[in-house]
């Protein structure tokens, strides 16, 4: 055996302990010092080299049984570790540095925005609508730019989420809104789900013409929402205990946390889970598909629950006023477990059993969704055509339409008929609709309905 | 002769600290000298030195510190602290306790005793 053989040897038996979770790269280097000084000895006694390779290795002990014993005096590595650090992501130090630096950068200047408005006697007491049209405004351009400067995109490929965020600014700023009316409530709920495809433009880059980049951008969104949450979560913990401590001194913080750390807290968050998200992605099981998991079979049985009892009891549906929405709701839960089971699946994987699961929960909430609809559409005439009601209708419609032919394609799939990247692209094709009937409730709605 | 894993594992402590106080070493020197003193009857199998010297490592024990070897590579030695001297006074309280209760009861059941001194030499005398 040659010397370079010998080299390829110890590369590959060095990579294998690379792979260990327990085992770090510190180790690595002292086992194969090691490793090395015993080859070098046993040569010496007159072995071949690739015999000392092979007792030597021998004597090392075995990869299973050698990861085991580092993860018992290092249990701390079998825990992936929140905190960013360069050497988990594998990406140089200076640019993590620099990625965290810009990322809180543009965080900061997410506050600065949703205060400076403040400057020019726009208060956020007095002119509450003000900031509930231009909330998404003051954060998810800069989100974008984040985004454009991690992917380096030209500015080019920026041309269109631009357009999008102007237009959409003058609309939202044109528009003669009825104050408190419910086209300004529907614009103000309306405009960041426009948004957020905007961004996902400037997330995907190049690749948001893919199924493969859009599904990304379909991950991230759902890692986003369960840190957003976490961070305000914390967030919550922390106002409650400054709150307290101030005023046990007597200093009474409300006004400041109402009209500052609120504010800027939650849209300087935005970009920090974003970058969290994108930081972490690659080091810790996403979260999302966990929870799909978990939720997945559970709603199935509350749906089938309720439609069996609805069945048996023979009970229609109390139609109220406001019910449409919780359908709604209800479709996009149902929906987004679905999309995140989808996202985390291997599509090369044959059917199974959370796959039957899943198509029973899309199945369900579809009957469950038609009986409130035909419930609806009976008594529509009596309630008459209020913007609020025809978003939700419209709302209702597209998530009914996706979700039906998701199940179809689904069973397919179970049937052996069809692939699972059928399913995939449906969903990853459908997100320019969501976009599409975000931006005319934004656009057509309030001159449609008169402002009000 | 086999030792039981059990004794390995709890005379690495004492043995490796021991080493370490002889001189400052690094792993495979180390588990030389365990095999230097035993006669090669102790087995270790040499991945599992570095778990114990992490353990010493991390209860401040013993010392690391980083050097390039002559062969040009990185290597990690160690170095025994005052807190691993005390802790190797202690083990040897400890096992000396243990040797002496052994001693007397193999005299009492008047066994062959091994050629050699049992107490400074045990391990290096031929296997039972």
């Amino acid at each position: 055996m040659t010397a370079a053989s010998l080299e390829e040897q110890i590369d590959q038996w060095r990579s294998y302990l690379r792979h260990r979770q327990a085992i770090h790269a510190v180790d690595v280097v002292e086992l194969e010092d090691h490793l090395r000084e015993q080859i070098a000895g046993l040569v010496d006694t007159g072995l071949a080299p690739d015999e000392a390779f092979l007792v030597a290795v021998k004597r090392m002990g075995d990869f299973d049984s050698l990861s085991r014993e580092f993860a018992r005096e290092h249990s701390d590595r079998l825990w992936k570790q929140l905190v960013a650090s360069p050497s988990d992501t594998g990406e140089p130090p200076a640019t993590a540095r620099t990625d965290a630096l810009v990322a809180f950068g543009l965080a900061a200047a997410a506050g600065v925005a949703v205060k400076a408005p403040a400057l020019f006697g726009i208060d956020l007491d007095e002119d509450a609508g003000f900031y509930a049209r231009n909330l998404s405004l003051f954060v998810l351009p800069l989100l974008a730019v984040y985004f454009a400067w991690k992917r380096r995109l030209d500015p080019g490929a920026l041309r269109w989420p631009a357009v999008a965020f102007l237009a959409a600014a003058v609309f939202a700023n044109a528009y003669p809104f009825a104050p408190d009316g419910s086209t300004l409530a529907l614009t103000a709920l309306h405009l960041p789900i426009a948004f957020w495809l905007a961004v996902g433009i400037a997330y995907a880059g190049a690749r948001w013409r893919e199924a493969g980049g859009r599904m990304d951008f379909i991950r991230f969104t759902g890692e986003f929402f369960i840190y957003y949450v976490l961070i305000a979560l914390g967030g919550g913990v922390l106002t409650a205990f400054m709150l307290l401590m101030l005023s046990t001194i007597g200093i009474d913080a409300q006004s400041f946390i109402a009209s500052w750390w609120l504010p800027c807290g939650a849209v300087g968050a935005v970009v920090v889970a974003s970058w969290l998200v994108e930081a972490k992605q690659s080091v810790i099981e996403n979260m999302a598909p966990v929870l799909t998991r978990l939720f997945s079979p559970l709603f199935a049985a509350v749906l089938i629950t309720f439609l069996g009892t609805m069945l048996w009891t023979g009970r229609g549906v109390n139609i109220e006023r406001d019910l449409l929405i919780g359908f709604d709701l209800l479709l996009v839960v149902v929906l987004a477990l679905l999309l995140y089971s989808v996202s985390a699946r291997d599509p090369g994987s044959p059917p199974g059993a959370f796959d039957v699961v899943q198509v029973v929960l899309v199945v369900s909430a579809l009957l469950v969704d038609v009986v409130a609809l035909w419930a609806i559409a009976a008594r529509i005439t009596e309630f008459g055509f209020s913007p609020n009601r025809v978003a939700a209708l419209g709302l209702n419609v597209i998530l009914l339409v996706n979700l039906a032919w998701s199940a179809f394609l689904y069973l397919r799939f179970l049937r052996g008929r069809g692939s699972f990247t059928d399913i995939e692209r449906w969903q990853t094709d459908y997100l320019p609709i969501y976009a599409v009937w975000a931006a005319m409730v934004v656009i057509v709605f309030p001159p449609l309905f008169g402002y009000i | 002769m086999e030792i039981n894993k059990d004794l390995i594992a709890a005379s690495s402590t004492p043995i490796v600290l021991a080493i370490l106080a002889e001189e400052d070493s690094y792993g495979y020197a180390i588990l030389k000298r365990v095999r230097e003193l035993s006669g090669g009857r102790m087995e270790w199998t040499d991945g599992m030195l570095y778990p114990v010297l992490h353990r010493l490592e991390r209860l401040g024990h013993v010392e690391p510190r980083w050097e390039v070897a002559e062969s040009g590579r990185r290597r990690k030695y160690y170095r025994i602290t005052s807190r691993g001297r005390a802790q190797l006074a202690e083990e040897r309280r400890q096992w000396e306790a243990v040797d002496a209760t052994l001693r007397g009861i193999w005299q009492a059941l008047f066994l062959p005793v091994p050629a050699g001194h049992p107490a400074s030499a045990a391990p290096l005398s031929q296997g039972a």
